[in-house]
């Protein structure tokens, strides 16, 4: 126990550097989201001014900070220029919708990946571990970005789901099941992608950590002992192998509101990725600064349960 | 040992009884096409008598460990016979293996690694009971308890995880593993190396004693001579994949009719006087 929360104390203190980081990184960039404004002549420069004077955008960097402490304890998380709003609703909606995505992505990941990973390692160097092999070499290969612009293009063409946002136009008139199902379309196609882009590392990495244990000698006593290879496998060889898996995981779990900005902005999903690409071309500090930290916060979230998982799933770990 | 007892030791019907065994593993270095080949069993001719100790003996990559992979019906030859119990196995498929694998077990040199970490004393003897279907429940779990008395462990231990046992323990454990299923020939790879000589006598000691309550054959691999000079019933000694010389301890010991083992006699590392005053004290 002392060990989670010596975690915890870590994560923290982690999330507290990140912040006052983030601020210093945002007072070195040139400009702010007020500067644009000066260069339109029906804007008077007095009233740039006081616009600063009101965001507190005239104060210097300590204070700035200090501000948006007291408004995380507030709960507001700071304000938002653009939108004119609090960075915490903008934040809270966008992450949910990121989270859909993201969250069914990496659950079909590994759902994947795992008996992928688990099959292969047992049939090593057989066809279908060569052709496993050079799937995912293939797809570690190719950007990204390429394979979202090829999955667009074909259903661009095809027709056969929607391209582009969330939900479709007349998303309001539909019924509760024909709602999720509309969703569910438009998921399809920058779900796949982020299942693609992230597979080959999940199937690669269950492959090895399950063949190095394969080959440990209390595998070769279990099959001695006339144990059968689908209970050495799912017995035996995946638990041993689960601690690098248990890390991956937790780094999953990180990459849950980061990890989709490209795909979300090609897609126009309206997640965290256009919002954060927004207010950066636009210089709207705490909505900048607002997705850096929940990106952090679930980077540390994602460690602390990977932690959680390996006490559990580690009785070594437990003796320690 | 005397020469009668090496002739009634010779009577003995075999177990198992090898002939012509090879098996060669072929690998490619990276990046090259280029392969090369590694025999580690050419033409093995063997006998191992029932209820004897006997000892494979030689150096290093003699092919020692494969010829007890293939015994313990973990690798297959590419050619070759094995016979145990009057019966030709090594063309059976597992489904027709499976039924002998309780009479052949194994017990590995290092018990560390051959011992699962994430189970207890309890579940790793109870595994094979368990998937054998000998028992289940509250007589699985006393079945367990009586196994880990008969190697000398306290069944207060049995919820206790390997890495909390020390290494002749962990090998008491290993053994009792090996002997829950009544088998009938148990190979030892080394098992005793690695231990220094008290524990070593005491483990010697209980698997003696072991023989005789269940009438148990041993394969004992070694590389140490001097080990076996005081225990083996017969000695085979490998050289390169092959067995180069086998008969009874006495003649092996005492007329070594080849150079390998006149060389691995030379090799003796630990003195008798020392072994066998450190088997006296696993003794009492």
């Amino acid at each position: 126990m002392r060990y989670l929360e010596r975690r915890f104390v870590h994560g923290v203190l982690l999330l507290i550097s990140v912040s006052i980081f983030c601020f210093l990184l945002s007072e070195l960039a040139p400009g702010s989201f007020f500067d644009e404004m000066r260069l339109n002549p029906q804007i008077s420069p007095e009233t740039v001014a006081a616009l600063r004077v009101q965001y507190g955008l005239d104060r210097p960097l300590p204070a700035r900070y200090a501000y948006w402490v007291k408004s995380v304890v507030h709960g507001e998380w700071g304000y938002s220029f653009a939108y004119n709003s609090p960075v915490r609703g903008l934040l809270l909606q966008r992450a949910r919708n990121t989270l859909a995505l993201t969250g069914v992505a990496m659950a079909l990941a590994w759902l994947l990946a795992i008996p992928i990973g688990v099959w292969t390692a047992s049939l090593p160097g057989k066809p279908v571990d060569r052709l496993s092999m050079a799937g995912t070499s293939f797809l570690l290969a190719v950007p990204e970005i390429v394979l979202l612009l090829g999955f667009l293009y074909f259903v661009v063409r095809t027709h056969i789901l929607p391209v582009g946002g969330m939900v479709s136009v007349d998303f309001d008139d539909l019924g509760l099941g024909a709602k999720i199902l509309d969703v569910v379309r438009h998921l399809i196609v920058p779900a796949t992608v982020l299942v693609f882009a992230s597979l080959p590392i999940l199937v690669r990495h269950v492959r090895a950590s399950m063949i190095e244990i394969l080959g440990s000698p209390f595998i070769e006593a279990a099959r001695g002992h006339g144990i059968s290879p689908a209970r050495i496998l799912f017995r035996y060889a995946l638990p041993a192998a689960a601690n690098p898996l248990i890390s991956l995981f937790g780094l999953s779990v990180a990459g849950l509101l980061s990890g989709s900005l490209l795909v979300e902005v090609m897609t126009g999903w309206p997640g965290l990725g256009p919002l954060l690409l927004e207010a950066s071309m636009s210089r709207d500090l705490y909505v900048v600064v607002g997705v850096v930290m929940a990106s952090t916060s679930f980077m540390v979230l994602g460690n602390l349960l990977a932690d959680v998982m390996l006490v559990v799933a580690d009785p070594r770990v437990r003796t320690d | 040992m005397g020469t009668e007892q090496a002739t009634r030791l010779a009577r003995k019907p075999a177990l198992f009884k090898m002939r012509g065994l090879s098996k060669r593993y072929v690998q490619r270095r990276p990046f090259s096409r280029k392969k090369f080949v590694i025999d580690a069993l050419v033409e093995v001719a063997l006998e191992i008598p029932s209820a004897c100790l006997t000892a494979l003996v030689g150096e290093s990559g003699s092919g020692k460990s494969t010829l007890a992979g293939c015994l313990a019906l973990l690798e297959k030859p590419d050619a070759g016979e094995i016979w145990f119990e009057g019966q030709e196995i090594s063309r059976l498929n597992d489904a027709k293996l499976d039924p002998l694998r309780h009479k052949i077990q194994m017990v590995f040199q290092d018990s560390a690694g051959a011992l699962n970490p994430r189970f207890s004393a309890a579940e790793i003897i109870a595994e094979p009971l368990e998937v054998q279907g000998r028992a289940s429940g509250q007589k699985l779990r006393n079945l367990t308890c009586e196994l880990m008395e008969e190697v000398g462990l306290s069944p207060d231990w049995a919820d206790r995880r390997t890495l909390e046992f020390s290494g002749g323990q962990r090998q008491r454990l290993a053994i009792a593993r090996a002997i829950a299923l009544k088998p009938s020939f148990l190979i030892l790879d080394e098992s005793l190396s690695g231990l220094d000589l008290s524990t070593q006598a005491q483990i010697l000691n209980l698997l003696l004693d072991l023989q005789a309550a269940h009438e148990l054959t041993y394969l004992l691999i070694s590389h140490d001579l001097s080990l076996v000079a005081q225990i083996a019933d017969f000695i085979a000694v490998m050289h390169e994949g092959r067995i180069v010389e086998q008969g009874p301890r006495q003649e092996v010991i005492g007329h070594p009719g080849q150079t390998q083992t006149r060389e691995l006699l030379n090799s003796i590392r630990v003195s008798e006087v020392a072994f066998q005053a450190a088997r006296a004290g696993g003794r009492s």
